[in-house]
């Protein structure tokens, strides 16, 4: 009996062949988009996000690809990718050894943005996140080689907070200082400067995206010495403070030259004794 | 063709649909040409002389779909695009914006003077089909997909903002429509043209046949029309039957206003009720005996 509104089972037929015929089409023709938006979404490491976007998963399905962060960005750091690049295509993104972001205070190309891919909640150009710097490469960072570069340190827009420079011990001389640049993820906003203006062929500070240039601590990972500074305690309650056991005569004891006297330890003296009779 | 019609008089809505789409792309390249900014951005999202937001409601669909809510900006563009195509016929992005259409006419231009086969014809629906299968996509990847393959984006934003091999996407349009399937992209695949189809089920501005008692079957409109399946029911339609052209298919691009020399048809509005009587069948040419 064919079916309420068609004329004939063969109608019917017809329907449903059609109907078969185009759900197998979309199905592969689906699966290949599919297929080719998830190669074609991939971020490749040096391209940047510009300032407030969202993580990337959620910025491939807000941005609309107009182009209107671009057009506002008034150093032209923004550019929207073209098929052959790396990036999703007609996605905005920047270089940081190209042209880096300056951080406009007023944050043009947030503003500009009509769909919230750029988060309208950045109000505060110092709170951007598009990426770490760190130093790739301590083999060739002059100040690491214990020469004293400093010009990641000195474009910092932030710095002194972004980047410090470390006085280290320079082991080669023996009696100089390393000050290495030391960049502080909480405060480095990613813009970049420092990468592009990275005296070297290739530059030895970069930008990376904060997947890749950061680690993640466990949950359940206490740092002893922060909890005791918010509690004021020990973390644990009513713990037995041991006395700490020095190293002996002899040794390269920093803190007492000369080394740990058992003499000066009262009735304290080694539990045991190396053959030959030295303490 | 009997009584050819002036040169100019034949492409008369053909010239104003072209400069249509030249001044529509003109808009977004006399900034980064000469400075002077009209519309900023491209067809999925511009901002008009910094106060008229406009966004593509079908990107604003596929970036709902993969579960983004959308901010304010772009939702009001998203509107007023809407319900402006939902007056003039969501079609007439494709005749008069859409910088395809006027690669896919070139195509069919070429199709006809070659006399090549209609190729491949998937039913209409496909498009529709493939419509729900972006959306479908996009909500699975969690991503605007169609924009990842869209020509009309690559070949608009391409000319705004620079197109790398974008072109090559356009080549494939062209060549598709010209060796593979007669009017196969715009008029059976296009998930665009689909869903601005689909916008507003009753636009005001459509064609008419209104002289379709005059017809005379020299099948120069259905030779034209990117749509032809939407000729039928108003020019070979009986007294008292409407002339207008209903079907959300027809793009209002005017050619069969242009190719029709004996001028069945014009531009107005759907509610448009002067009397058109049907057709006289001894007019017709296929009736009589061929000479
Ligand atoms: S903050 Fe300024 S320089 Fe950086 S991307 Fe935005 S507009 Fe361009
Ligand atoms: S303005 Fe926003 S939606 Fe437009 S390209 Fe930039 S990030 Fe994407
Ligand atoms: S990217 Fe470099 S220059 Fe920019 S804030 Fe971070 S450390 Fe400073
Ligand atoms: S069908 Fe698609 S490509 Fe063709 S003119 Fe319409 S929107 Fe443009
Ligand atoms: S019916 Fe006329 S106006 Fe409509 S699409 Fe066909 S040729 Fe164009």
């Amino acid at each position: 009996m064919p079916a309420p509104g068609f004329a004939s089972s063969l109608d019917r037929r017809r329907f449903l062949t059609e109907t078969a015929r185009m759900a197998a089409g979309c199905a592969v023709a689906g699966t290949l988009l599919a297929s080719f938006v998830s190669r074609a979404g991939a971020l490749p490491a040096t391209a940047l996000r510009p300032p407030g976007a969202l993580a990337e998963a959620d910025f491939l399905a807000a941005c609309s690809r107009c182009g209107l962060c671009v057009r506002d960005c008034p150093y032209d750091t923004l550019t929207l990718a073209v098929p052959g690049e790396d990036v999703a295509i007609g996605t905005p993104f920047f270089t940081a050894r190209e042209i880096p972001c300056e951080m406009c205070e007023d944050i043009p190309c947030v503003a500009a943005c009509p769909t919230g891919a750029l988060d309208p909640g950045l109000t505060d150009i110092g709170d951007a996140k598009m990426g770490v710097a760190v130093l790739v490469d301590e083999e060739h960072c002059l100040n690491a080689l214990g020469l004293r570069c400093d010009v990641c340190y000195r474009v910092c827009p932030v710095i002194d907070q972004a980047i410090t420079l470390e006085m280290r011990h320079n082991p080669r001389s023996g009696h100089h200082a390393i000050f290495l640049p030391v960049v502080h993820a909480e405060f480095c906003t990613g813009c970049g400067k420092c990468e592009k203006s990275c005296v070297l062929p290739e530059a030895t500070i970069k930008v990376l995206p904060l997947h890749l240039a950061r680690g993640v601590a466990s949950d359940h990972y206490r740092l002893g010495w922060e909890e005791m500074q918010d509690k004021g305690a020990p973390v644990v309650e009513g713990i037995v403070d041991l006395p700490d056991r020095l190293p002996g005569p002899g040794t390269d004891n920093l803190a007492t030259p000369g080394g740990f006297a058992p003499e000066g330890a009262g009735d304290f003296a080694p539990a045991f004794k190396l053959p030959g009779g030295k303490p | 063709m009997s009584a050819p019609k002036g040169r100019l008089a034949a492409q008369k809505w053909l010239i104003t649909r072209r400069l249509s789409q030249l001044g529509f792309l003109m808009l977004f390249l006399s900034g980064p040409w000469f400075g002077l900014w009209i519309a900023k951005g491209n067809l999925t999202g511009s901002v008009t002389l910094d106060v008229l937001p406009l966004s593509d409601p079908f990107v604003i669909l596929q970036s709902l779909a993969a579960g983004h809510i959308p901010a304010t900006t772009a939702l009001i563009g998203a509107a007023i695009v809407t319900v402006t195509y939902a007056l003039i016929g969501g079609r007439v992005y494709c005749s008069w914006v859409c910088p395809i259409n006027p690669v896919t006419d070139v195509a069919h231009w070429a199709h006809r003077r070659l006399n090549l086969p209609k190729g491949w014809q998937p039913a209409r629906t496909t498009r529709l089909w493939l419509m729900v299968t972006v959306l479908a996509v996009s909500a699975a990847t969690g991503t605007v997909a169609w924009e990842f393959v869209n020509p009309i984006s690559l070949l608009h934003r391409g000319l705004v903002f620079g197109i790398g091999f974008g072109w090559t996407f356009v080549l494939a349009v062209f060549l598709f429509d010209l060796f593979v399937s007669r009017h196969g992209w715009c008029g059976h695949l296009c998930p665009v043209g689909a869903f601005y189809g689909q916008i507003g089920r009753k636009p005001v501005l459509r064609v008419s046949a209104r002289a379709r008692a005059v017809c005379d079957d020299c099948m120069d409109c259905f030779t034209v029309c990117p749509e032809p399946q939407v000729l039928t029911p108003a020019l070979r339609g009986a007294t008292g039957s409407t002339p207008l052209i209903l079907s959300r298919d027809c793009t209002n691009c005017g050619r069969c206003i242009d190719v029709c020399d004996l001028d069945v048809f014009r531009f107005t509005h759907r509610f448009d009720a002067t009397p058109a009587p049907g057709r006289v069948a001894s007019k017709s040419r296929l009736t009589e005996p061929q000479p």
